[in-house]
């Protein structure tokens, strides 16, 4: 019976709405509703929908939840007939993506006091499509109880992940599953450089639990105590210890502070409404609901952290905090799948073969510490060149018409790209599978070398 | 009392000579029923899913038609190797869901066992794994740090890895799918007529001769069409794959190519079709075993199977594999019970303490929640076992042309991923208005239960077709005979003779159904109509929203426990008023 009721509730907004955009509107009062599609949580899309709906009594708004990535697929589906306003994610890319399709709108923001830049990154995007409301960085976060009982030092840095010490305790997401993963794969191959970075992400991984296939996996995995330590963003860990469990987060230095954003939708059936949406996310008070300690994110109003606990992060002081890479969005945007996939052939999908190979080094090293062996020395060498190999050299990677084999879609029927995704990537797992077992077979005769 | 009648003399699964075909090839009924089925198949499962998957023969260069998707796929080691993974932990989970649905299936229905109704609902209860949170109990229990881990390590200094690589899966699936086994089985065991066994009891056969020989050979559609199910379901099967985290298998590698390559990538799909094509090779297969027997027998309805009392060391033996079976297959339950009660729980045994505020959290959001999905889930549950019937009807009583189709078409649906059925929908009906409702048909709540319904006609299906062989056609010829009409037929004699698989598949479709997530998520286009397992998964996005979302599992579980004790309630007392008119009308 509520179904019917509601059934004819919509339809009566629906006509409505029909007739309103018909008429031409005199007045600017807002619309009745407001239609969000949004990845976040119901801790803060709920603290923001009632906090809204009491300044703009009148206004219903209606939180729609998709993964970031079924939510721009959502809205490229229904664009037909769009019912949707507003779009309300973590992830820049996916923002780009709307905007490069064609679906979202311009907005010039009311509000005053919003620094350009967070971190290295500038909060809004410079074509006026979206806009930053909040910060976010990656980092470490780990299980009190966990590295307690298994009697692990806490973390501080990356490098400190690749350490012989914490085999079989990192989780991590992949790149591929989710954006803000992305943004941390991609922080350190700029930082550190594409080579190095790349060898630095497969130490690391040889040490990895599990790569988690969504990215709340992450968090979930560590607050359980499934495994020790997990590669999150800031929001993730700094909630979870909100929230009671036993955790603790950190920055390391190499790190890129990138805004959360929100944008309207081409054709947005209830504009106004939107764009007051986005002028309280931005004010004062919608600012401040982000340090509630369930939601716990960097608001990109600096005046705000006046109110923040003791020990809350604050990039506009604390400039060390997502300030040491400069981040290349176009460069980023460029490899964006060719990055994704190469982390899954290398390490997603050989996960095992990659513990095994490192393993087998962390032993060979351990075994040599305090002992000289030229000959062992040499053929740990050469195992750790072959784990770190990359199948591709930086400038491969960011060559265009490599690069477009990796294309989501063609453009244009007379776009024309040779070589296949399947056929690249079956020529990387067959290299990245020999490397592995190579490895491990040197690092295996090292050790009985010594 | 006539009880030893005769067997019916040997006849074919599909009846040559009988007046029923006679009837099917000169009546348009049972034609027409079929086309409007196949159209139905048609619209919601065939033009949406072919809208998204026709790109794995699309070249993804020129966009020309080809197979070298398919030749990718042969070269590429990892699919190789996911395909073999794939086809071992579907066996090995045939071979273990047997070995647990077997004794519970077997104690309950053939000897006078106390609770054996309690024993059947909980057996279903498996089946609902409520998404994320399931994933979360069962990690907390048997995950290398999980309670049981920590509790050997802390006694023995062992720690056992359950929830690890291809046989943490094989044992998850095993647990969480043996359920069609002991539905069906049970259903089908119910459905033998006592007078087999007297006969072979008169004849000196007793005990595991017995069973071996006469019963289970009797039960044998119920048992093929669960083991049949369970196979396709774990080879098709995404969710234990992905919350293991273990990549390697084909499911899986489908899953995450469409979803993160794009809708675009033709590799997912191409795994897509091979998953189907395989899916129908093993259904194909499950056919040819059944070819040529005859497991139909007369007498039904009088009480069915008789019931032997046990001996009382028997009774203590046969409850402690029973009490042990049911305590391994609830385990993710009760882990699920106590995250739900739980407050912390990290890296311990249990969790640090209990509390009421998690289901206070939920309150107020719930009951919205919980109409959506017993609406969706029994209108899709409903339509499944209608269709069922009929399908089943009309390939195994029926001579139409190309009616295996129709259940190769319906079975297919469980190869294809439900993100796949989602977008395939938004795909095809977002563009068509749904007449006085102004509004498109993918957004309209009753999208929801059409996909569902499609994902799963293929359990209630194999269910009726499990239970439709085991009724002789010569009841049916008896009835005809007699001056009843087809449809009266249909009414009076054949459906009563298969409610026991009717209500199995009901069960399972309801159960599954209620759950489900990955087609639902895509379709879901206002807040007012989701069901329970997308309230789950918005709290499961959070830290702080485990608990609460452990509560809304917990709900979920129970709607579907109570819904199955009730319907198992009804046919037990169905079956005592037939045993009662048979016994009067045998008096007279």
């Amino acid at each position: 019976m509520s179904k019917s009721s509601s059934i004819f509730r919509i339809a009566g907004i629906l006509t409505l709405v029909a007739g309103l955009l018909a008429a031409p509107t005199l007045v600017q009062a807002l619309e009745d509703k407001l239609v969000v599609v949004t990845s976040f949580p119901k801790d803060l899309t709920g603290a923001f929908k009632a906090a809204f709906e009491k300044n703009h009594p009148g206004v219903k708004v209606e939180m729609l939840k998709k993964k970031t990535t079924a939510g721009v697929k959502y809205l490229q589906e229904t664009a037909s007939n769009n019912t949707s306003d507003m779009f309300w994610a973590s992830a820049p890319d996916a923002f780009e993506v709307l905007k490069s399709d064609g679906l979202l709108q311009k907005y010039q923001l009311k509000a005053t006091g919003i620094p350009d830049m967070i971190g290295a990154y500038p909060i809004n995007d410079p074509d006026g499509y979206y806009k930053g409301f909040a910060g976010a960085g990656y980092g470490i976060m780990w299980n009190e109880r966990y590295i307690k009982a298994k009697k692990l030092p806490a973390p501080k840095e990356w490098s400190d992940l690749v350490k012989p010490v914490y085999h079989g305790h990192v989780g991590m997401s992949a790149p591929s599953r989710s954006g803000t993963t992305h943004l941390t794969v991609e922080t350190l191959l700029q930082g550190e450089g594409w080579e190095k970075g790349w060898s630095m992400w497969k130490e690391i991984a040889g040490n990895f639990n599990t790569v988690t296939e969504r990215s709340f996996g992450v968090p979930d995995g560590v607050n359980s105590g499934q495994f020790g330590l997990g590669v999150v963003i800031d929001f993730f860990g700094l909630s979870s210890q909100a929230s009671g469990f036993p955790v603790q987060f950190v920055y390391p230095t190499v790190t890129t502070l990138v805004p959360a954003n929100i944008g309207i939708v081409a054709n947005a059936p209830h504009p106004e409404a939107a764009g007051a949406f986005i002028e309280f996310l931005m004010s004062q008070q919608g600012q401040e609901l982000l340090l509630d300690p369930k939601i716990r994110r960097l608001p990109v109003r600096p005046d705000i952290y006046r109110n923040a606990p003791a020990g809350f992060p604050n990039p506009f002081k604390d400039k060390s905090i997502g300030a040491a890479v400069k981040f290349d969005v176009v460069k980023s945007k460029n490899r964006y799948n060719l990055v994704n996939s190469l982390f899954d052939v290398m390490i997603t999908y050989r996960l095992d073969d990659l513990r095994a190979a490192t393993k087998a080094i962390q032993d060979a090293e351990s075994a040599l510490s305090g002992k000289s062996n030229a000959e062992a020395q040499k053929l740990i060498a050469e195992a750790k060149a072959l784990v770190g190999a990359v199948p591709i050299d930086e400038a491969m990677g960011l060559n265009k018409d490599f690069a477009g084999i990796f294309k989501k879609k063609r453009k244009k029927a007379t776009d024309k790209v040779t070589g296949r995704q399947a056929e690249v990537e079956a020529e990387w797992d067959n290299m990245v599978k020999a490397n592995y077992a190579k490895a491990k077979a040197l690092a295996d005769k090292a050790i009985s070398m010594l | 009392m006539g009880r030893l009648a005769p067997r019916h003399d040997r006849h074919p699964l599909l009846p040559e000579r009988s007046a029923l075909s006679n009837f099917a090839r000169t009546s348009p009924g049972p034609a027409v029923v079929a086309v409007l089925l196949a159209l139905f198949l048609l619209v919601f499962l065939v033009i949406p899913v072919a809208k998204v998957i026709f790109v794995a023969f699309q070249d993804p260069n020129t966009g020309a038609l080809t197979l070298v998707n398919f030749a990718d796929f042969f070269n590429t080691s990892l699919f190789r190797e996911s395909f073999f993974n794939s086809l071992y932990v579907a066996l090995m989970s045939v071979l273990v869901g047997s070995v647990i649905a077997m004794p519970l299936a077997y104690f309950t229905t053939r000897f006078n066992f106390h609770g054996a109704v309690l024993i059947q609902t909980l057996g279903v209860i498996p089946l609902i794994m409520p998404p994320f949170v399931g994933a979360v109990a069962m990690q907390l229990l048997f995950g290398a740090n999980g309670s049981i881990n920590l509790l050997l390590d802390d006694w023995f200094g062992i720690n056992i890895p359950f929830m690890e690589g291809l046989n943490g899966v094989i044992l998850v699936e095993s647990i969480h799918y043996f359920p069609f086994i002991l539905i069906n089985l049970s259903a089908a065991l119910n459905n033998i007529d006592r007078s087999m066994e007297e006969s072979a009891q008169n004849l000196g056969a007793n005990g595991l001769r017995l069973f071996r020989r006469i019963v289970f050979p009797l039960a044998m559609p119920g048992y093929v069409a669960g083991a049949s199910l369970v196979f396709l379901k774990v080879f098709d099967d995404l969710g234990t794959p992905l919350l293991l985290n273990v990549n390697n298998m084909l499911a899986p590698q489908a899953y995450l190519r469409i979803t993160s390559i794009g809708i675009s990538d033709p590799m997912g799909y191409v795994i897509s079709v091979i998953l189907v094509l395989f899916s129908l090779f093993a259904l194909w297969t499950s056919f040819l075993a059944m070819r040529g027997k005859d497991y139909a027998t007369v007498q039904k309805g009088g009480g069915g199977l008789m019931k032997r009392d046990l001996r009382i060391w028997e009774k203590v033996g046969a409850y402690a594999v029973v009490i042990f079976t049911l305590l391994v297959v609830l385990s993710p339950h009760i882990g699920l019970t106590l995250l739900s009660f739980g407050t912390i729980w990290s890296f311990s045994v249990l969790p640090d303490g209990f509390t009421l505020a998690n289901y206070q959290e939920i309150i107020g959001t719930t009951s919205e929640y919980i109409t959506n999905t017993m609406l969706y889930a029994g209108l899709a549950a409903l339509i499944d076992v209608i269709f069922g019937i009929a399908i089943a009807y009309l390939v195994w009583r029926t001579k139409l042309v190309g009616r295996k189709w129709l259940d190769y078409l319906a079975t297919g649906a469980l190869a294809i991923p439900g993100v796949v059925l989602g977008i395939g929908y938004l795909r095809t009906f977002y563009e068509f208005e749904v007449p006085f409702i102004g509004q498109p048909l993918a957004s309209w709540w009753v999208i929801i239960v059409v996909a569902l319904a499609i994902r799963r006609l293929p359990y209630a299906l194999r269910a009726c077709v499990a239970a439709l062989q085991q009724v002789a056609v010569a009841l049916e010829e008896a009835a005809e005979n007699l001056g009843a009409t087809k449809y009266r037929t249909v009414k009076r004699v054949v459906v009563p003779l298969m409610s026991g698989g009717i209500i199995a598949g009901f069960v399972t479709s309801f159960a599954t159904a209620a759950v489900e997530l990955s087609a639902t998520i895509m379709l879901v286009s206002a807040e007012s109509d989701a069901p329970l397992s997308y309230g789950i998964y918005v709290f499961m996005q959070s830290a702080a929203g485990r608990g609460p979302g452990a509560a809304l599992g917990m709900i979920a579980v129970i709607i579907v426990g109570v819904a199955t004790y009730l319907s198992h309630r009804v046919i037990e007392r169905g079956k005592r008023e037939r045993a009662l008119d048979a016994a009067l009308a045998g008096g007279v």
